[in-house]
């Protein structure tokens, strides 16, 4: 059984938004804007890219997934670029985390897609696409707190490096606690949202299935699937953020170089 | 021949400087705040980009990796830093003995850091430093927060320290007095050129 949305039911949903932008205006909690414009956003953003699933779903072609895919895939980095407290330099700042999105979602993306799920053919957009989605905003998630993490708490302990470099600490060791809590900070919400899975929270892509008039246990093996890939997406992609920032972090004389990393130092 | 050898070495726009300290020889540094004299001892511990040749017996710096660089030729700063919660943490088990040859008993490994006087901590950081066995000690202005009595004791312990390791140290300070009771020779620094007094 699968009960179709109207126009009329979406409307109905927005309403509660509308009332809520209206109520906040009143009692001036400063977010009405805010509000409104990301309900905006949602709404055409979504329906856009339901339209352009629609179209690829109908033909099937390789290249129109990897045009797709790389377009999600440099999105996803400006997003974790735009959540650094730190300015960092652009290129270098949308290099590493592109390329540890790449690790986290890309691979284990593929990897699922042919030898998991083994749709026909293997890139079939109907499983690449929304695979590649979750992945990538799930594991970006993590690799945007991991980052976030290693350079601010290198920065406020920038002396304390810079004292066990003198001491002839190699840059790895002087930088061992600070990776080991950003690698912390980074796993964190994907640890405690598995631990809480079923029990506090029933997963949203679960619930969707569910909704849409899948059987249960079938929905549960594809959530247990998609939070393996998850959690083992954003560890990869977080190691990965940490030994390229740390590497980029020193120069090859084991100094503490900011100035290679950041805007304005 | 000199133990530390530092010719023709330019760093952050100071510089060119030559220098060249024996064995057992204890240097002072002095000049104005802004005239480079930090910035030459990091240089010298290769922690800032240099122009120029710095050499530890007949190695010259660009030859080794940096961290055995950095504890051969240790750089002690006036604020030490400390990141674990006592003492003993930021020692290796073997350097224990180090603290009671030094004065303190062993208990010390125990103590917090957070409790420590800065005397006690500044004594402490020049015994992490001295664990491994440097040849060469940068000392930027290491009593300057002491009161005299731990100003004494700190003299005393680099002054045996040199004495039974052949090792060799340049010492920066802002007290004249206090470099011509320590130190065989005194150069002042301006604009990053040194001048034997």
């Amino acid at each position: 059984m699968l009960i179709k949305l109207t126009a009329f039911d979406l409307s109905l949903a927005a309403c509660l938004v509308l009332l809520l932008a209206l109520l906040s205006w009143k009692m001036q909690l400063l977010i009405t804007r805010q509000l409104l414009v990301a309900g905006l956003r949602t709404t055409v953003q979504l329906l856009l890219i339901g339209l352009v699933l629609k179209s690829v779903f109908s033909n099937v072609n390789i290249a129109w997934v990897i045009m797709i895919t790389l377009v999600m895939l440099s999105v996803a980095g400006w997003e974790i670029l735009s959540r650094q407290h730190r300015k960092l330099k652009v290129w270098w700042g949308f290099g590493i985390s592109t390329a540890s999105l790449f690790v986290s979602s890309f691979m284990v993306t593929l990897l699922a897609l042919t030898t998991i799920i083994q749709a026909d053919p293997w890139y079939h957009p109907q499983y690449a696409i929304p695979l590649l989605g979750m992945l990538l905003g799930n594991t970006m998630t993590g690799i945007a707190l991991g980052m976030d993490r290693l350079i601010q708490t290198a920065w406020q302990q920038r002396m304390i490096i810079e004292q066990r470099l003198m001491l002839g600490q190699t840059s790895s060791q002087a930088l061992a606690e600070i990776r080991r809590d950003s690698m912390r900070a980074g796993m964190i919400p994907i640890i405690n949202s598995m631990a809480a899975a079923g029990i506090v929270s029933l997963p949203g892509m679960m619930t969707g299935q569910i909704l849409a008039g899948a059987a249960p246990v079938e929905a549960v093996k594809y959530q247990i699937l998609i939070m393996f890939l998850i959690t083992s997406g954003t560890g990869f992609g977080v190691i990965s953020v940490l030994w390229l920032m740390s590497r980029r972090l020193f120069d090859e004389r084991h100094r503490l170089r900011f100035d290679q990393l950041l805007k304005q130092v | 021949m000199s133990v530390l050898k530092v010719s023709q070495l330019v760093y952050q726009g100071c510089g060119p400087v030559d220098l060249a300290i024996e064995a057992g020889e204890c240097i002072g540094l002095t000049g104005e705040s802004g005239s480079g004299k930090s910035l030459l001892l990091r240089a010298i511990a290769d922690l800032d980009e240099h122009r120029g040749d710095v050499l530890l017996g007949d190695v010259n710096c660009k030859s080794v990796a940096a961290p055995e660089w950095r504890q051969q030729v240790a750089l002690l700063p006036a604020d030490s830093q400390w990141w674990f919660d006592t003492v003993g943490e930021h020692f290796n088990a073997t350097d224990t003995e180090l603290f009671q040859r030094l004065g303190f008993k062993p208990q010390v490994a125990d103590w917090m850091v957070s409790r420590l006087s800065s005397g006690e901590k500044q004594r402490l950081a020049l015994i992490r430093m001295l664990a491994s066995q440097p040849r060469v000690l940068l000392l930027d202005e290491p009593t300057a927060n002491l009161d005299r009595q731990n100003t004494t004791g700190f003299e005393q312990i680099v002054a045996d320290y040199l004495a039974t390791h052949n090792a060799c140290a340049i010492w920066v300070s802002h007290d004249r007095e206090q470099l011509q009771r320590i130190t065989h020779k005194i150069y002042t620094i301006e604009k990053g050129r040194l001048n034997l007094c």
